[in-house]
């Protein structure tokens, strides 16, 4: 491939080094004391779990963090990256999972637009010149009069790949570049990105959590767990497993709960999902012929990397998606996620992300609390609502729970992530509850309301509720379940008790190994 | 029948010099609004900057003696509506359709105190092109009695329709209105982008206000809009935010108004005001033919509130 000389950007991939890289927000250390090195022209993957650090590391890398401590240098001279701008000089660019292209503009514009030096007029007959120049330099082809709204979300990602090295970029840092592709689509994409890495056109850097295309695709490996490097080495020499247990680590199944074994299995089964299937946003399959179960006075905990269907699980069970096939029950009745069917049924949710899925942001505290109960007896007097009893309630949960917010009639968006989570935990738990639909209910908190949350959790099931905890943090599943389910691609792939569970087995089921290893096609 | 050699003929030909000599406030206001839409807000504001266009041009043009030093004012009046719009809207957590709807009604209310010495003298009013001096027929004459702004207007369509793909601002503005991510992450400030956007779209629709009170109908009083400000929303939809589409559905709309005059020249004054009514049933047909509630509208940018 050639690329046409610029004086002031480098001609082939470059080196990276990263070292002792820290990274601290508020309290939180994201990154602590971490040192990768890229080699030129290879195809290096970055490998964790959810929170790991990944994103962090980059980000620093690319100028939009800046780390507290620690070194960047290019092919071994330090530099300093203090904005995205500066990692672009350098040759350093990335690829977010989020595309950055414009819709309606045709391929040739977007990329034509991407160049920091477009001309107040544009003459089309000789940029589109330069580009087919450049297409013929590159391995493969995009149709360039195509609007990108039309492009398929491989195509998409294809043009993402070919604006960064038309802009000459020498570096190349993927954010999970398969999340939106068909495997198929993404062994493509990922071989003509190692095929020009090997080329010595660029460097890529890929974080990911799926071992398959680790193993498939990459030269080196450095994992991250808890924002630290658990580990690094060739691909060659290392195994799936190997890899799950620098991810996971080699950590102990907790107990620190008693387990009260009040005999569930006595108690009647609550929740039942029989072969449940659920599209995502583009009508793919993303939950498919999923079947669990769930008995009173038990957590059932379902584990698995982001992106394999527990999303749309929990919408379709909290009534914010339509399910294509099969059926829910509770208590042996039909469930369609009906607001009268929850109050029967005492059936509540916390999913992700509540100030977005489970509260009305601009409504105030007290009235997020109310959502559950305002049309109801007492709060509900022929029609109107009590705002006295609205806020006098409200006073209550806040104490109880702890909630700090200054007053109950202050807007829902102000309080903090933990003081939100905890607003609607008050509201969903502070009566009889039969099913308690949980979803990453501690993401991003401090280690204080982590506590405080999952004592909570705790409390309803030994109260007697069932309990679905659908949570990508592995630790958390194991903390707190009674039975594991591991969820890959849509499935339900591997059914454990928690006092048998294996951790080894359990990580290779969320990478896509369940029992008979997954054939690895290069 | 007296005077007329065409008979029915007089009917299209009556049609289409209306649509051109009604159809011009339509071309301006709906490329002003096309020019801000495809930034990615909607400006409301348009009935207001409209009227406020036609008193400034009404008024310059009878205290200056020159009309096009109106029309100049008009856009100017119209430029700061715009801009104050955009700069509103720029504020965060402030929708733009409230405050399009403020503006038209503060613009209307505020003209209409302003204008009332303006609505009886007579100001000089812009002259014609007579571009069917060699006809013989009155009718042809009259008809292509064509106004230098609509031909400024047609220019201003074309110019719009390569400025869009063949600059470096059409293509921003564009990049604004769809994904403004994109655009932040190729380093354009959206707002700035957006503010300058309904600015100039605010001198445009000035200017198609300046065509109202000096050319057609060529006097300045408080219900001369009629709500054409409105209708260009449902034109711009309809030209799905394309310039030269901007430009046919103009003609469109303004032989639709031509229509009740046109029969009434020909004898036909029944129904006269049913056919008055013909833009305000086009709007209305347009506006359900073209919106669904299921998909979003085709070719909308990306960025508009009320297709995100």
């Amino acid at each position: 491939m050639r690329i046409p000389p610029s004086p002031d950007k480098p001609q082939s991939a470059l080196e990276i080094e990263c070292l002792n890289m820290t990274k601290r927000f508020g309290s939180f250390t994201a990154l602590e004391d971490v040192s990768i090195r890229v080699r030129a022209g290879s195809f290096h993957a970055l490998l964790g779990e959810n929170g790991a650090g990944k994103s962090t590391l980059v980000k620093c890398l690319v100028g939009y963090h800046r780390p507290d401590s620690g070194q960047i240098s290019v092919n071994g001279r330090e530099h300093e990256i203090h904005s995205p701008q500066d990692a672009n000089a350098l040759g350093i660019g990335m690829v977010y999972q989020h595309f950055t292209l414009v819709p309606s503009m045709t391929v040739a514009e977007n990329m034509v637009m991407s160049r920091g030096d477009v001309p107040m007029r544009i003459n089309w007959r000789s940029e589109r010149e330069r580009l087919d120049e450049f297409m013929r330099t590159v391995p493969f082809q995009v149709r360039l009069d195509a609007p990108v709204a039309s492009l398929a979300a491989s195509e998409k990602q294809k043009v993402e790949i070919l604006k960064q090295l038309y802009l000459r970029c020498r570096f190349a840092i993927f954010d999970e570049p398969t999340s939106v592709l068909t495997p198929q689509e993404a062994d493509e994409v990922l071989g003509l990105l190692r095929d020009m890495a090997h080329a010595g056109d660029v460097t890529v850097l890929m974080i990911t959590h799926k071992f398959r295309e680790v193993m498939a695709f990459a030269d080196r490996v450095s994992v991250l767990r808890r924002g630290r490097a658990s580990g690094e080495g060739e691909v060659a020499d290392l195994d799936p497993s190997a890899m799950a247990e620098m991810m996971i680590g080699s950590r102990e199944i907790p107990s620190v709960h008693v387990r009260h074994e009040k005999a569930h299995a006595s108690l009647p089964v609550r929740l039942e999902i029989r072969d449940l299937s659920v599209d995502d946003d583009a009508g793919v399959a993303a939950v498919r012929n999923v079947s669990l179960d769930v008995r009173g006075g038990e957590i059932l905990g379902v584990a698995g990397v982001s992106g394999n269907g527990q999303r749309q699980l929990i919408e379709a069970l909290i009534g914010q998606r339509v399910a294509t096939a099969g059926e829910v029950l509770v208590e042996n009745e039909p469930y369609n996620a009906r607001r009268e069917e929850m109050r029967r049924h005492r059936l509540f949710a916390l999913p992700e992300e509540p100030l977005r899925n489970a509260c009305v942001a601009e409504l105030s505290v007290a009235d997020n609390m109310a959502l559950r109960n305002f049309d109801q007896a007492p709060i509900s007097f022929g029609g109107w609502v009590r705002r006295a009893l609205v806020r006098s309630q409200a006073r209550r949960l806040i104490n109880e729970f702890k909630v700090k917010a200054r007053g109950p009639d202050v807007p829902m968006r102000t309080l903090s992530g933990g003081n939100v989570q905890r607003a609607v935990l008050a509201r969903e738990l502070s009566g009889d509850v039969s099913v308690l639909i949980v979803a990453n209910p501690v993401f991003g908190l401090d280690f204080a309301a982590v506590a405080e949350i999952h004592a909570r959790i705790l409390a309803a099931r030994e109260s007697g509720a069932a309990v679905l905890l659908v949570s990508e943090d592995l630790d958390e599943v194991l903390e707190m379940s009674d039975r594991v389910l591991v969820m890959f691609n849509g499935r339900m792939v591997y059914e454990t008790p928690i006092a048998q569970a294996d951790v080894g087995e359990i990580g290779r089921c969320m990478a896509g190994h369940a029992g008979e290893q997954e054939p690895v096609t290069l | 029948m007296d005077g007329t050699t065409l008979g029915w003929w007089g009917v299209p030909i009556a049609i289409l010099a209306g649509a051109i000599r009604v159809g011009t406030p339509f071309l301006f206001v709906s490329l002003g609004e096309c020019l801000t839409e495809k930034s990615g807000r909607i400006n409301l504001g348009l009935e207001g900057i409209l009227v406020m266009g036609a008193m400034v041009g009404y008024a310059v043009s009878y205290l200056s003696g020159n009309p096009w030093l109106g029309v100049l004012a008009a856009g100017c009046a119209g430029l700061a509506l715009g801009a104050l719009h955009g700069m509103l809207c720029s504020l965060p957590r402030v929708n733009d359709i409230a405050v399009g709807i403020g503006l038209m009604l503060f613009g209307t209310g505020f003209v209409f105190f302003l204008g009332k010495p303006f609505v009886q003298p007579q100001a000089p009013t812009l002259p014609a092109l007579h571009l069917g001096s060699w006809s013989t027929s009155p009718q042809i004459e009259s008809a292509l009695q064509i106004n230098a702004l609509f031909l400024v207007g047609v220019a201003l369509a074309f110019a719009m329709h390569w400025a869009f793909r063949s600059t470096r601002w059409g293509l921003v503005v564009r990049m604004v209105g769809d994904s403004a991510d994109a655009a932040r992450a190729m380093g354009y400030t959206v707002n700035r982008v957006r503010v300058l956007a309904t600015a100039a779209g605010g001198f445009l629709a000035g200017v198609g206000g300046s065509y109202l009170s000096l050319y057609y109908p060529g006097s300045w009083n408080e219900g001369l809009s009629s709500g054409q400000g409105l209708m260009a929303l449902a034109l711009v939809i309809f030209a799905r935010w394309r310039p030269l589409h901007c430009f046919l559905a103009a003609l469109l709309f303004g032989g639709a108004s031509a229509i009740g005059p046109a029969l009434q020249s020909v004898g036909i004054s029944s129904g006269y005001y049913l056919f008055n009514a013909a833009p305000y049933v086009l709007t209305l047909g347009i506006m359900i033919a073209t919106c669904s509630p299921r998909r979003s509208l085709t070719s909308a940018p990306g960025e508009l509130s009320v297709t995100r």
